[in-house]
């Protein structure tokens, strides 16, 4: 049977293209099938391409500030159209790694739009592929808009991250409403750019997932560089024009009207559970929308499982792939590890980084945990003076009776690096004495997590 | 330095251990994971294993000789040691000063958060070490749990929080059951009839000390007939199509194992019980827990008792898969190599006396479960059929059910589903 496989993965994203080189690595003959880019959001329109812009942002601010330094660049002129060409070609070039990845484990893959069909088949234009082992579903998720204010996304004043992608130029105002990671790592991008940025959240701080003083740090950076943040906003009416949007907005107990260019849709994601057969395979979705599952990634129907975005929060690439890898270790018989949600790492690209791991310290105060915090800001860091860099600080929470790292917070440049530390040691439940116990090269930013491990223990050397 | 060898918990609910055989005697050469003894729990007998490496001393408990848990029955000294007098039931022997030379340094997360010398949990003679994290072996020291006896499931087997967490709860949960259906005794002999024509040779009774399993069973059985207000439903099911469905998976698997019909019985009635979630339950001190997986124990008949194996979530597997779980938990439990996870946690049982030619019998119901099914032999029966009288396989199968949880009708139309999916056994398969 030429359409028999093993394993049919079901979308080619972060955890659907992970899980088919697991899967093929173990032995099990595989499909793929992706009805657009291998590689998914994240390669194609998300982490990828956004990371490459990011960069583009730091060294237009860089070069800006460069004369304190000694090196006078002059008049620094950017140009989103080449900032937007160079990530599209970063972009590419991780899709066509991907592709390779997928000849080189011999991973068949169909670019089409697949439908799953009972009895672990799925349709894929006018062929039926059948599963001996599981289906897995990740077909992942997409932005979607607020059409009950008014602000249905129309691809030219109100946009999602999909559009700002390919912005030729950048908008001469933006509001972006929504400061999670998005929203924060565009206003960051189109500031640098030239852009006036208003930041809109509904919540009462920006980053409202984070650790409240990661939002605050990050609050001050971005109004002191003269980006509007307004948080605790309810935006009570959009209306597009032509080429501007009126907005109608409430902070606290005031209601304010302006005029931007564009409007970047920031909140909020919408999985992909339609049109791909879920009802007529006895695939359950939750209140929530997601797909429901079961400790093992399995969903209502046997030998379908979900993985990534569908499966449920947190929406993060990294936690899609372990779930891939999670689910074809399973499938080979093996005995993976039990997946530790409490411990996939959050980042946010902005600059300063945001970077985090474990509880917040108001989830501490919830849970009436008996913690104790260990602070180092990184202006007493000697490595990040001589960068320039001291915006930002370790923090970590860190069990009173125990040690245990219960969370880490780090807002900083390279924070995103930092973060990877703690999740080894609270992977491996070592306490703040181990992390603590390994010796630390200077200078390096990596001393301030040390320094925090210190403190949080009340003996932190300089400080 | 010398390492004691306690009478470790073998499994969750041991209290004591009955030494059965030495399989090392004093004076002979060990190494870490030997067998040292075998031992005869309350639910099977185990290796007792070695934790160290050096020569075998003081051995003080006797084959036959019943030793609480956390006494020491034999010490294991290095080679050519002076070991001194009996060592007491210490948790742990502590290190003479300088004892050992290349000691290891100072262990991390001494309790004042100091860079201590506390000695770390494993020296060099004590070759016993234990894979744990550092969170797992700071909460053990601090808790003072002997991380030896908690099993690992992190990473190569290391324990970890999330284990001690479970080890901890294991303590207060009360034992599972083994209880599952009124097996025969194994009779004490009664006197002898004082007769003057009969002359007995022998003596007039022996008496038979209780093993440690009958005296669970014991235990078990008062805490279910007694305190249970059981009562019986009884249905007779016409087995001849689930022979045929029997036969044509056989041919079908060929020699890749084999389907009972025990195991049909099984399956039927785990997918009868997620359509009857009222029968699939635990009673519990003030609450009824309805289980959504069914977990099936099986009664297993043993040499010296029952115990009841269970085949995980028996609904969602096949047959096939069923029969050979089936096959091989029964091989393991008459040879009483079950571990304790494999016969703890079941959510209704089944127990089938066919083979011993018993047309129907009622089962003890194996609490915290709320019903158990008596199976019988499968026997040709005269049946009017469509007028005409026919022979046809049948079965009879009887439920006791727990009166505080199922009621009459509850009960009956368990069976009616059970009854429908073994007299049409393509039902299973929707």
């Amino acid at each position: 049977m030429p359409n028999t496989f093993d394993v049919i993965v079901l979308g080619g994203g972060p955890a659907g293209y992970v899980a088919a080189i697991r899967s093929a690595q173990l032995g099990m003959s595989t499909a793929l099938i992706e009805k657009e880019k291998l590689g998914g959001v994240c390669v194609n329109i998300g982490c990828i391409p956004t990371k490459a812009l990011l960069h583009s942002a730091y060294i237009a601010r860089l070069l800006r500030e460069a004369k304190d330094f000694g090196v006078d660049a002059g008049t620094v002129k950017t140009d989103y159209g080449v900032a937007m060409q160079r990530s599209r070609r970063v972009s590419d070039q991780n899709s066509k790694g991907v592709e390779f990845l997928m000849k080189k484990n011999k991973i068949t893959v169909a670019k089409a739009a697949g439908v799953l069909q009972p009895g672990r088949k799925v349709k894929v234009g006018g062929e039926v592929y059948e599963a001996k082992k599981a289906v897995l579903i990740a077909t992942g998720s997409r932005v979607k808009g607020l059409p009950q204010i008014g602000l249905e996304i129309n691809k030219t004043t109100v946009i999602s991250s999909d559009e700002a992608l390919f912005l030729e130029k950048a908008p001469g105002s933006l509001a972006i409403i929504g400061a999670g990671a998005v929203g924060m790592e565009f206003a960051d991008i189109f500031h640098a750019f030239g852009t006036k940025v208003t930041l809109i959240e509904a919540l009462s701080r920006i980053l409202p997932l984070e650790d409240v003083e990661a939002s605050d740090t990050l609050t001050k950076s971005y109004k002191k560089r003269g980006i509007e943040v307004i948080p605790g906003a309810k935006v009570k009416k959009g209306t597009p024009g032509k080429d501007k949007v009126t907005l109608e907005i409430e902070a606290g107990g005031a209601t304010q009207k302006f005029e931007v260019a564009a409007v970047l849709m920031a909140a909020g994601r919408a999985v992909n559970t339609e049109a791909i057969g879920l009802a007529e395979c006895g695939v359950q979705v939750t209140d929530r929308g997601f797909i429901k599952v079961d400790q093992n990634l399995q969903t209502t129907a046997p030998g379908y499982y979900a993985i990534g975005d569908v499966a449920g929060p947190p929406m993060l690439a990294h936690k899609g792939s372990r779930e891939g890898v999670y689910v074809t270790e399973l499938l080979a018989g093996k005995k993976p590890q039990p997946i530790k949600y409490d411990n996939v790492p959050s980042v946010t690209y902005c600059h300063p980084e945001v970077a985090s791991i474990g509880l917040t310290e108001d989830q501490c105060k919830e849970r009436k945990l008996d913690y104790v915090v260990g602070r180092f800001p990184f202006s007493a860091n000697g490595r990040a003076r001589g960068t320039g860099e001291t915006e930002g600080f370790v923090k970590i929470l860190r069990d009173k009776k125990y040690g245990e790292i219960l969370g880490a917070h780090i807002v900083g440049e390279h924070a995103s690096e930092l973060i990877h530390e703690l999740a080894v040691a609270r992977a491996n439940e070592y306490t703040v004495e181990e992390v603590e116990l390994a010796i630390y090269a200077h200078p390096t930013m990596s001393e301030a997590v040390a320094q925090a491990a210190l403190d949080s223990l009340g003996r932190a050397i300089d400080m | 330095m010398a390492t004691n060898v306690y009478m470790e918990a073998l499994s969750p609910t041991m209290e004591e251990g009955r030494v059965v055989k030495w399989h090392k005697r004093e004076g002979d050469a060990v190494k870490t994971g030997d067998t040292l003894a075998e031992v005869e729990t309350d639910k099977a007998v185990m290796d007792l294993v070695a934790r160290a490496d050096g020569v075998l001393r003081q051995v003080s408990a006797t084959e036959g000789q019943t030793i609480p848990v956390g006494n020491v029955v034999a010490v294991i000294a290095a080679p050519g040691e002076t070991v001194g007098a009996a060592p007491a039931a210490a948790p742990r022997p502590a290190a003479p000063p300088g004892a050992v030379s290349g000691q290891r340094g100072p262990a991390p997360g001494d309790g004042s958060g100091e860079r201590g010398a506390v000695p770390s949990v494993a020296t060099s003679a004590d070759a016993t070490r234990v894979k744990a994290s550092p969170l797992a072996r700071r909460i053990a020291k601090e808790a003072g749990v002997d991380l030896k006896l908690v099993t690992g499931t992190g990473p190569g087997g290391r324990v970890t929080k999330r284990d001690l967490e479970t080890a901890r709860r294991g303590v207060q949960v009360e034992a599972r059951p083994t209880a599952g259906q009124p097996t025969p005794q194994r009779e004490v002999p009664l006197p002898a009839p004082r007769s003057q024509e009969i002359v007995s040779e022998g003596p007039a009774y022996d008496d038979v000390p209780l093993t440690q399993i009958r005296k669970t069973i014991a235990k078990r059985l008062v805490t279910s007939l007694g305190p249970i207000p059981h009562f019986f439903l009884t249905t007779e099911v016409d087995m001849e199509r689930a022979a045929e469905a029997r036969d044509a998976l056989n041919k079908q698997l060929g020699d890749q194992g084999k389907v009972s019909f025990n195991d049909v019985i099984i399956k039927a009635t785990a997918l009868a019980l997620v359509k009857h979630r009222a029968c699939n339950a635990w009673f519990q001190e003030g609450h009824i827990r309805y289980w959504n997986e069914v977990h099936i124990g099986m009664a297993v008949a043993i040499e010296d008792g029952l115990i009841t194996p269970v085949i995980w979530n028996a609904d969602r597997k096949s047959l096939a898969l069923i029969g050979r779980e089936a096959k091989e938990l029964a091989e393991k439990a008459r040879s009483r190599r079950l571990q304790p996870a494999e016969y703890t946690g079941s959510t209704f049982s089944v127990s089938n006396l066919g083979m011993f030619e018993i047309d129907q019998f009622t089962a003890v119901i194996n609490p915290p479960e709320v019903g158990i099914l008596a199976i019988g032999s499968i026997v040709q029966r005269p049946v009017v059929m469509d007028g005409q009288l026919a022979p046809r396989r049948r079965v009879r199968i009887t439920m006791s059910c727990d009166h505080r949880v199922i009621d009459g009708a509850t009960g009956a139309a368990f069976l009616k589903t059970l009854k429908q999916m073994l007299e049409n056994p393509l039902a299973m398969l929707l």
